[in-house]
């Protein structure tokens, strides 16, 4: 597409040119070229999974393209890893930060390169003096003695950024700096980052979020599926121009479409709110019904599926099971109420990599699988044989350590462990994540037969094409709140994405 | 798949392979440097070497179950000191003297039944306050060593029971009483461990706690009651011990802990928790009791064995996380 900027600009501090990445199976990025200029605040936007994480590993010397040139200062670069990268003056800001909470901030900002006296000592006052330097320049409330774990959690991106700066910095690159922000915050951050633009540092800023992209940004550019979709001026387009860009026509998603009688409300959630994690969440879920919910990382979606799965108390609000309201202090309760969580991250949680497969699938039922004192294997392999059929699960033998598996059979593995505890409610977080199209669309397809077959059914999920595939109806989350919930007639990639960016919606009902 | 299998085969395997090695060159050095007349693997010797496994043996099968659940216990020896003199004492209290040989069933009961108390308690700090248990049972370990110098300052605690001594030394089937204990608790907590919910749960904490509280395992209660366990086998250690000996110190059991941890790494049980085999365990006791033995065959004495049994016991652990780490490298293709 077109390049807005004429060739008589500045010279980009940082260009990429026709960068390609493949993983087995997977075009990650193909032919990505992207410039940034000094003193330009640039942002590069798409969904999840449309490249950009790849593209910034690439960047920071994590990942070897497989083809094309990262070009700084005119120079064709090659990035050995991130301290290379900052050598050569391409810095980061993670949305993680990864700062050493026990030492001072002066201590992080030169962790690695302390400045040293003789016979080894560090140089207390220089250390004090260079880091105050910094500080300065960012205006900041605290100085360079403080405990960095006593900081905000601004204040500690503070720290991120003054690290930033102890290099002669070309580029910096924001990874969705305001994640963890309150809006006053965001407000610093926002003049540290024009601050770095007048003194014409080039900016990458990689956000979810409309509303800041419109405010600090000068241009933006657009990744989908790996592909380069071009880049625009901030003032000539608007939000609807880039959400065009971002889903773009290809994505033809199968919506769903298939219809079958709903069942009574089997879960029912009226005002829940849990601290600042979320607030005032209503809904309710059917037998029958898939509903999803659909939002950035961060929106509260799983935090509240934990509290449902008594993993969280909330702070106010009820929850009703099949019209009963009902209190849910801990996995053990949610699971004899019928309530089954299929956690986001399945090596961690889900799984007891160590243990084989049948091991796995039977234990939260496992103390009512006994014949006298001990586990009776017959009836542990029957519930395995039952549910290695009926999701057919590809093991060579339950004796199989269930961390050999792929992730596709890993995660049957644990949706099987639920479904033969046959719940009420079944939630389940990222269901795809980290699995093969193949078995991707396998999982799609057993959770629309679970929702026919009666049960009620709650999907996360940060894929678009996951909730509009598989779900009922799509709650949109924006930071800790139900924006809208959609039926699937009425929901569209853009006024889903309007939704969960948080921009206002017209509240049909 | 093949190299996998081959590797665990390994694993599993190397602490008995171990065992034969030893065997073998005890006997062949024991002809060359023996200061006695009999051959090592005499038959009366072996039968001697498993009754002096049992002790540490004992107690070596509960903290394979705290340690596969993921946690350790510390308080082993003060424990099993404590419960010696909670036997040998309770059999001189007045108030008991007219129960005659009564007294010993109910002495044992009471020692028990001290162990179980204790274990319990580390195993509810352990739990209410989320502090590691490395460092409860390290406090617990000075603490109840306390409670034993209360009791009776420096001076040993003696009393002797001629009814319990014949008990105590008595063989059946050619193996002795203490032998026999170290033989039933071996399968009795194997089958706990194999066969059970608990022992299932147990695994499945220490492998990973997080998955096993989102199955909804009460994770809790399984904790308390294999410290219960471990306390209970500490003083069953000490019952079978002291019911021969007739005489307890008050530093009696030290480092009772780290043989006994010893054992259990030299068979293979992780110390971060969720692998491990009872099995093992006894082939790492027997190992162990073996070296000691063996060394003093052929004329070592205990300094040199404790040297020679660290040094034994960090090379075993190199190797093993050779061999981890090559399944590993063979999985990723």
């Amino acid at each position: 597409m077109t390049e807005t900027i004429e060739p008589t600009t500045p010279a980009p501090v940082l260009r990429l040119e026709g960068i390609v990445k493949t993983f087995p199976g997977v075009r990650a990025l193909d032919g990505v070229s992207l410039s940034i200029l000094p003193g330009e605040v640039h942002a590069l936007m798409g969904e999840n999974g449309a490249g950009k994480s790849t593209l910034m590993k690439v960047l920071g010397g994590i990942h070897q393209p497989d083809e094309g040139l990262i070009i700084v200062d005119e120079q064709p670069v090659i990035m050995s890893g991130p301290l290379d990268a900052k050598a050569k003056g391409i810095v980061f800001i993670h949305q993680e930060l990864s700062l050493a909470d026990e030492l001072s901030v002066a201590e992080n900002i030169y962790l690695g390169e302390l400045p040293r006296k003789r016979f080894g000592l560090v140089d207390w006052a220089e250390l004090e003096a260079k880091t105050n330097t910094i500080l300065e320049k960012l205006k900041v409330s605290f100085n360079a003695t403080t405990r960095v774990g006593d900081l905000s959690i601004a204040n500690q991106q503070m720290v991120e950024i003054a690290r930033a700066l102890t290099v002669d910095a070309k580029a910096v690159i924001f990874d969705e700096p305001t994640a963890s922000l309150t809006d006053a915050e965001k407000v610093v951050l926002f003049e540290v980052i024009s601050d770095l633009q007048e003194q014409g540092v080039g900016i990458a800023y990689i956000s979810h979020r409309m509303e800041e992209i419109f405010k600090i940004t000068d241009r933006i550019s657009v990744l989908r599926d790996g592909q380069y979709q071009g880049t625009v001026n901030t003032a000539d387009t608007n939000e609807e121009g880039v959400t065009q860009m971002m889903i773009g026509r290809k994505l033809d998603l199968s919506r769903n479409e298939s219809h079958h009688e709903l069942g009574d409300v089997a879960l029912d959630v009226r005002g829940l709110s849990c601290g600042n994690l979320y607030q005032d969440v209503s809904f309710e879920v059917r037998r029958g019904e898939v509903l999803g919910f659909y939002g950035l990382v961060g929106a509260g979606r799983t935090e509240i599926a934990e509290t449902l799965f008594g993993l969280r108390n909330p702070s106010s609000g009820t929850i009703l099971l099949d019209g009963e309201e009902v209190r849910i202090h801990s996995p053990h309760d949610a699971i004899e109420r019928g309530i089954s969580l299929v956690p986001e991250d399945r090596k961690g949680q889900g799984l007891v990599l160590g243990m084989n497969c049948r091991d796995n699938m039977t234990l939260p039922q496992v103390d009512d699988l006994t014949s006298g004192p001990f586990v009776s294997d017959g009836a542990e392999i029957a519930i395995f044989d039952q549910y290695r059929d009926k999701l057919d699960i590809r093991t060579p033998g339950w004796k199989q350590l269930v961390g050999n598996l792929s992730g596709g059979n890993q995660q049957k593995i644990v949706i099987g462990k639920w479904l033969s505890m046959r719940p009420n409610v079944l939630i389940v977080d990222e269901p795809t994540r980290g699995i093969d199209v193949g078995s991707k669309a396998e999982i799609h397809n057993l959770l629309r037969e679970l929702a026919a077959q009666g049960y009620a059914v709650i999907v996360i999920s940060s894929e678009m094409p996951e909730v509009l595939h598989v779900a009922d109806r799509i709650v949109a989350m924006y930071s800790g709140r139900i924006m809208r919930t959609f039926t699937s007639e009425e929901v569209t990639e853009e006024n889903l994405i309007a939704a969960i960016s948080g921009l206002e919606t017209d509240k049909v009902a | 798949m093949q190299t996998e299998k081959l590797s665990k085969y390994l694993k599993d395997g190397a602490i008995w392979g171990f065992i034969v090695l030893e065997l073998i060159f005890f006997s062949v050095a024991g002809e060359f440097f023996s200061v006695s007349e009999k051959a090592f693997m005499d038959g009366d010797n072996m039968l001697l070497l498993l009754k002096q496994s049992a002790p540490i043996g004992i107690i070596a099968m509960g903290m394979t179950i705290v340690m596969i659940n993921g946690n350790i216990d510390l308080s082993v020896g003060a424990i099993y000191a404590i419960c010696a003199i909670v036997l040998l004492d309770t059999m001189t209290w007045t108030m008991f003297a007219g129960l005659g040989n009564w007294v010993i069933p109910l002495a044992w009961c009471l020692a028990l039944l001290t162990g179980v108390v204790l274990g319990a308690i580390n195993g509810l700090i352990v739990w209410k306050t989320g502090v590691d248990a490395f460092i409860v049972t390290l406090g617990s370990m000075l603490g109840y060593r306390g409670l034993v110098f209360m009791y009776n300052g420096e001076q040993p605690t003696s009393h002797l029971n001629w009814s319990l001594v014949d008990f105590a030394e008595a063989q059946f089937l050619g193996f002795h009483t203490a032998t026999w204990f170290l033989l039933v608790v071996t399968a009795v907590i194997w089958f706990l461990m194999t066969r059970t919910v608990h022992g299932r749960n147990a695994y499945a904490i220490g492998n990973n706690r997080e998955a096993a509280v989102n199955a909804g395992i009460r994770v809790g209660p399984h904790m308390i009651i294999n410290f219960m366990i471990i306390g209970f086998l500490a003083a069953l250690s000490a019952v079978v011990f002291y019911s021969e000996s007739g005489s307890v110190n008050p530093n009696d059991g030290q480092l009772y802990e780290l043989w006994v941890i010893t054992a259990v790494v030299l068979g293979g049980t992780k110390l971060t928790g969720g692998a491990g085999s009872i099995i093992s365990t006894f082939g790492g006791v027997v190992a162990i009791q073996l070296l000691r033995k063996g060394l003093s065959h052929i004329g070592a004495d205990t300094s040199t064995v404790n040297l020679v049994i660290g040094l034994i016991l960090i090379a075993v652990l190199f190797l093993d996380r050779q061999l981890n780490v090559k399944g590993k490298e063979e999985l990723k293709v």
